[in-house]
């Protein structure tokens, strides 16, 4: 289908993205001018740019449409301009980004209302909204990446938003850090298209990808992966998500859960003309997600933060999803749709979790919680039901969404298939033990609650206020719906037709209802198993030392950190030492001793002011009787 | 209005200026500044109407004077400028400006007067136009030798306790390299002369063939002085000391303006005259460029002073602008002209902000400060925004000039681009590892108890190897050493709380700030500025001035050739 100019509403759709830059502007410029009604700008400018985005999905009609404003860089044969593409794919992200955004701000009113700095919050919230919602409307890869590294900065700002403490501003720079790795292999993807095709834009380069040498087509699939990888917390780089939740917890459930953590998933969804051309380049997608999604898995079932549990959680969701792009056209769809169910069961989880930690003195170790239902009982059903969304528990959202995914990975076929169908089975066993586990350890049996810190009281656990549950409602009444709306209401592929082509009807090599009667009957199991070794007994207050070798290395997320750390931290830091050493003693040494040699000694050349300023003077005489000499002999000659 | 003489008068102007306020009176210090923030912004008022004359699409060199000089050698005090010249001379004057207000409220070591710094400042300027503005090669090398003197006086006599020896050092190296560079100024000479008449002139020089052979030793005589003074590995330790040393408005000019005469050099002598010799020697400088960006990296990396760290950050940076110039493409070039100019906006700003928070804590090493964002928010969001340009985050305008040279050199060097690539991960780990260190965590260091009481004066211990310092000074350091240490020792535990910045710093910080943001969404018009001259330098070494031309596969159908039209 061909783009078209944009009319109407649509051509203001930038719109979108200025909204909440302006907001950030004036909460950033304005200062503590601002203080008092900061958070209602911020949030206001978001769900005008929610409403917007209504209007503008309504006006669509399955069109691609394409707004263009201004020259950004025109160089040589490289021109990139500033324009956004409004199509079916970045409709759908663009609600998503600005309705779960829209609530988390609201909820972030009441979450950070004593925080000094909550203007600056909600400032730093609007940019990631703006940068994401760029990073989605763009309609060339520079666009994109400008957005990339956008939300990289709010992630970077929002994590170490408590940055007097060290754990929050080192894994600030961790995340930004390995960000930008993948960011290096996004950069020389786009490199690789204009030296190859002279163009960045995605009509342009998916217009002409066709004619490039196989192994071309497959290097900037895999230079796009390691991007995407970096920015979706994908093996091998996933281990800064679950440090990122030292950020405050909308934070986690906006930046780390819903949005920004799925544009991986979103940049090889939208290359799909270049992946559907490499399979080498989709088997190492596959690759990667089946075994994410294992360590996000493993790692879930260990950790006993809350937050941490849900990162993991979300890791190996994410896995899924990569999982189900790395299938092709079959899978787009579905990843997309489990993207979107994601995002509302996850964030709205993470919104329990905020509420749990609000009422529980910002504690995090779920041994010191337990019987929290009762005193909670808002958050424990919106809780609940975002807990079996997740699970997959039969007709709420993960059970349509992961479901699709599942039946897809079988029918990719032969042993392959069989493969990533059992990992993706296995997987969702392995949700359902650690969700259970952290249902049980938080909302049941006994209450373990204890102070935070020497000195303070043990905490009294209230409800949230209004502005915090009302969010959570609504994200709960998401988390049941969304995947039925989706997969049978309204099916998302059919909308997505413009963007992935007509939706084929794969052989099955399991009866899909099969499927769902053995994912069903493993996610009991699963849950099952977290009864019998968590809810039938007492939770011991301090996490037990003699345990499994598995669960040790669960515990350590598979060492992902001990391998980055002696792999290249202090490999990198043993060598900036020696070469700061280097420098100074030999390079620097080199030149000195040569001065010395030719000068007599460097410390008398610069002995005194005075001696030197002669010493010039004489350099400039005789600079001009050489320059002198020289011409006279020229024209004399 | 074109006749209207703006590049005699961005180089008259302020050294009259500067002649006034050496003249003025001891103790005159207000009025010396009134009258230096008075002149260079009249010069910023110059630069800016030079480029509103400026026709983009009209003859290279243009706002041309020439009036014989020295008749005999052809000679001529020759003025004019190309896109290339015009913005860096946009950029001398935005920061000369920022530099008098960023050094307002400084203190002069010793009993030196603030007059004299000022009046430096003012002959620096002139200088740095006439450097620019130059059309004529001997001209050219007047004003490159001359530029030393003021910037040895700004770093001997106003710098830090190592203040000499960093000084002569500067001065040491520049003056090899300047002396180098005669030798092929005059060489040059003797080529035109040998065919025809003997010339300086720049399009005179650029008309002629020169042998390859010839054209090896003239373009190495060039390269090296510029080498130097844009220091690639293995010309670059002075640039550390000189820029740690150096007061903070002086490290500035340095590292904005004066090293990229030597960037500037390679655009517009090594490549045009020497073409040959350029295309034979360009994987070799592009070994040098890539060397620079990853080594200096790491070395910023391993830093402990602050001002050392972005020194070195500027090391790298400059291996990013080698890489840019010696792709020999349109896109590349252009991009490494427009990195010059963010450059001195970014790092500009990045040793200002340094600059603002030495002044307060007493010292450049970096363990001496933590968690200042808590107490100086706004220092703080300065510093940030400098060192997310540092490290070309989107919407930065450094991002636009990286972007620019990377994805401008792919085509043609690719394997150097790569590794390049791979310094935007070292970048982001120099920059935030400083910040973290300085600006997040507890409140710690210095700030805990008394700083040092000359703020500016920095590190307080002189390393064994400052054989430049007087002995009168070192024994005055070391005074001050003792004292500073002991006082600290004893009020360690009563917390100083940090001053944000003052309104004076936020004017100086603000236009950088803006500039950052501005040309980082819409750099168009200096591209537009730039590569009309670029392009005509890639066509002079042999490049295609209208933009690499990808061949798609190995069919070699090309179905960009409409974009690579539009780009001629």
């Amino acid at each position: 289908m061909d783009t078209v100019p944009a009319d109407g509403l649509l051509s203001a759709s930038w719109l979108l993205i200025a909204l909440p830059l302006a907001g950030a502007a004036v909460l950033l410029l304005g200062g503590r001018r601002t203080d008092r009604w900061g958070h209602l700008l911020g949030t206001g400018t978001v769900v005008a740019a929610f409403v917007l985005a209504l209007a503008c999905t309504l006006q669509l009609d399955e069109r691609q449409v394409a707004v263009d404003l201004f020259t950004f860089i025109d160089s040589g044969s490289l021109d990139v301009r500033a324009g956004l593409l409004f199509d079916p794919l970045s409709a759908v992200f663009v609600l998503l980004i600005t309705g779960v955004g829209a609530l988390i701000h609201v909820y972030s009113i009441g979450y950070m209302a004593h925080d000094p700095r909550r203007r600056r919050f909600f400032a730093y919230l609007n940019l990631f909204v703006a940068a994401m919602l760029l990073l989605v409307l763009g309609d060339n890869y520079v666009a994109l990446y400008v957005g990339w590294e956008g939300v990289g900065l709010a992630s970077y700002l929002l994590i170490a938003f408590w940055h007097e403490r060290p754990a929050a501003a080192t894994a600030a720079k961790k995340a930004f850090i390995m960000n930008r790795v993948g960011d290096v292999g996004l950069a020389l993807a786009i490199f690789v298209m204009f030296a190859q095709l002279g163009t960045v834009t995605y009509e342009g380069v998916f217009g002409s990808v066709g004619l490039l040498a196989g192994g071309t087509v497959t290097a900037i699939g895999l230079l796009l992966l390691l991007g995407a990888c970096g920015k979706s917390g994908q093996f091998p780089l996933q281990a800064w998500l679950p440090d990122a939740m030292e950020g405050p917890t909308p934070v986690s459930a906006l930046i780390h859960a819903a949005t920004m953590v799925t544009a991986g998933v979103y940049l090889i969804a939208r290359s799909a003309p270049i992946y559907d051309l490499t399979e080498t380049a989709r088997t190492v997608v596959l690759a990667v997600g089946a075994v994410t999604l294992l360590i996000g898995a493993i790692a879930g079932c260990a950790y006993d933060d809350i937050k941490k549990v849900l990162a993991y959680s979300t890791v190996s969701q994410i896995g899924y999803m990569f999982l189900a792009v790395g299938l092709g056209p079959v899978g787009y769809a579905a990843a997309i749709a489990h993207l979107l169910a994601h995002g509302f069961f996850k964030a709205g989880l993470f919104l329990g979790a905020g509420s749990v930690m609000h009422a529980m003195d910002d504690q995090v170790d779920m041994r010191r919680f337990g019987g929290l239902a009762r005193k909670l009982p808002v958050t424990f059903v919106t809780f609940g039901l975002g807990y079996l969304a997740l699970i997959g528990f039969p007709f709420l959202s993960g059970y349509w969404t992961k479901d699709a995914i599942i039946e897809a990975a079988l029918d990719h076929g032969g042993a392959w298939g069989w493969v990533l169908g059992g990992v993706a089975v296995l997987g969702a066993g392995l949700t359902a033990f650690y969700m259970t586990r952290l249902m049980l350890m938080t909302f049941f049996g006994r209450a373990r609650w204890a102070p935070s810190a020497p000195g303070r009281p043990t905490p009294h656990p209230h409800e949230s206020p209004s502005v915090m549950t009302s969010p959570m409602v609504v994200l709960a009444i998401g988390s049941v719906a969304a995947g039925f709306l989706l997969v049978q209401a309204f099916p998302l592929d059919e909308w997505l037709t413009p963007v992935f082509g007509e939706p084929e009807e794969a052989e099955h090599v399991v009866a899909p209802a099969l499927v769902g009667i053995v994912v069903t009957a493993v996610m009991a199991l699963g849950v099952l198993a977290a009864w019998l070794f968590v809810g039938r007994r007492e939770v011991p207050a301090v996490a037990p030392e003699r345990v499994s070798v598995v669960t040790r290395a669960a515990r350590k997320a598979l060492y992902a950190d001990t391998i980055n750390e002696s792999l290249f931290m202090r490999p990198g830091q043993w060598l900036t030492r020696a070469l700061v050493w280097v420098d100074n003693r030999g390079v620097d040494g080199a030149v000195n001793g040569m001065a010395a040699a030719l000068g007599g000694s460097s410390s008398r050349l610069g002995r005194t002011q005075t001696g030197f300023v002669r010493t010039y003077a004489l350099g400039m005489l005789g600079g001009a009787v050489l320059v002198a000499g020289a011409l006279l002999a020229v024209t004399a000659g | 209005m074109n006749s209207f003489p703006f590049l005699l008068l961005m180089i008259v102007v302020p050294a009259v200026g500067a002649a006034v306020v050496a003249a003025l009176p001891r103790g005159r210090d207000l009025l010396a500044k009134q009258i230096a923030l008075g002149v260079s912004l009249v010069v910023l008022l110059l630069a800016v109407l030079a480029t509103v004359a400026f026709d983009t699409d009209g003859d290279r060199f243009q706002l041309t004077s020439s009036v014989s000089w020295i008749d005999d050698f052809g000679v001529s005090f020759a003025l004019g400028v190309d896109g290339i010249a015009l913005v860096m001379l946009l950029l001398v004057g935005v920061l000369v400006p920022v530099v008098i207000g960023a050094s307002w409220d400084d203190e002069p070591v010793g009993n030196r007067s603030m007059t004299v710094f000022f009046a430096w400042i003012l002959l620096l300027e002139a200088m740095m136009v006439g450097v620019f503005a130059a059309t004529d090669v001997f001209l050219f090398y007047v004003f490159f030798e001359a530029m030393l003197v003021p910037m040895y006086f700004l770093i001997g006599s106003f710098g830090g306790p190592r203040r000499q020896y960093a000084a002569v050092k500067f001065f040491l190296y520049s003056l090899v390299g300047g002396l180098i560079m005669l030798a092929a100024v005059i060489g040059l000479y003797v080529v035109s002369a040998n065919q025809g008449e003997g010339s300086f002139a720049f399009e005179v020089l650029n008309a002629i063939d020169i042998d390859p052979d010839v054209q090896k030793l003239l373009f190495l005589g060039f390269f090296v002085a510029f080498a130097i003074k844009a220091p690639l590995v293995p010309f670059h330790t002075w640039l550390p000391d000189a820029g740690a040393e150096a007061p903070v408005g002086g490290a500035v000019l340095l590292v904005g303006v004066l090293d990229k005469v030597g960037t500037f050099g390679f655009l517009r002598y090594c490549l045009p005259l020497f073409p040959d010799a350029s295309r034979d020697f360009a994987p070799y400088v592009l070994v040098l460029a890539v060397a620079g960006v990853l080594y200096a990296a790491l070395l910023a990396m391993g830093q402990s002073d602050m001002k050392r760290l972005v020194s070195y950050t500027s090391v790298a940076h400059f291996g990013f602008i080698a890489l840019g110039i010696f792709a020999f493409t349109t896109e590349a070039g252009t991009g490494a002209v427009l990195y010059m100019v963010n450059h001195g906006i970014a790092t500009g700003l990045l040793f200002l902000v340094v600059g603002m928070l030495i002044a307060r804590g007493g010292s450049r090493r970096i363990a001496d400060y933590g968690g200042v964002a808590a107490q100086a928010p706004v220092l703080a969001g300065v510093f940030l925004i400098a060192g997310l340009a540092s490290l070309a985050l989107p919407g930065t305008n450094s991002f636009v000039s990286e972007f620019l040279v990377l994805v401008g050199s792919f085509p043609t060097r690719p394997v150097f681009t790569i590794l390049a690539t791979v310094g935007i991960i070292l970048a982001a780990l120099y920059v935030l590892l400083m910040y973290q260190r300085t600006m997040h965590g507890p409140v710690r260091g210095l700030m805990d108890g008394q700083g040092l009481t000359t703020p500016g004066t920095g590190e307080p211990t002189a390393p064994a190897g400052s054989s430049g310092a007087t002995s009168a000074t070192a024994t005055a350091t070391a005074t001050a050493t003792a004292t500073a240490t002991a006082t600290a020792t004893e009020t360690v535990t009563s917390a100083r709380w940090m001053p944000d910045l003052s309104r004076r710093e936020i004017a100086v910080a603000a236009p950088l700030v803006a500039l950052i943001i501005a040309l980082g969404v819409y750099p168009q018009p200096l591209i537009d500025l730039i590569e009309p001259a670029v392009a005509a330098t890639v066509d002079d070494v042999g490049g295609d001035p209208g933009g690499t031309v990808p061949e798609i596969g190995t069919n070699g159908a090309d179905t960009s050739g409409a974009e690579t039209e539009a780009g001629n």
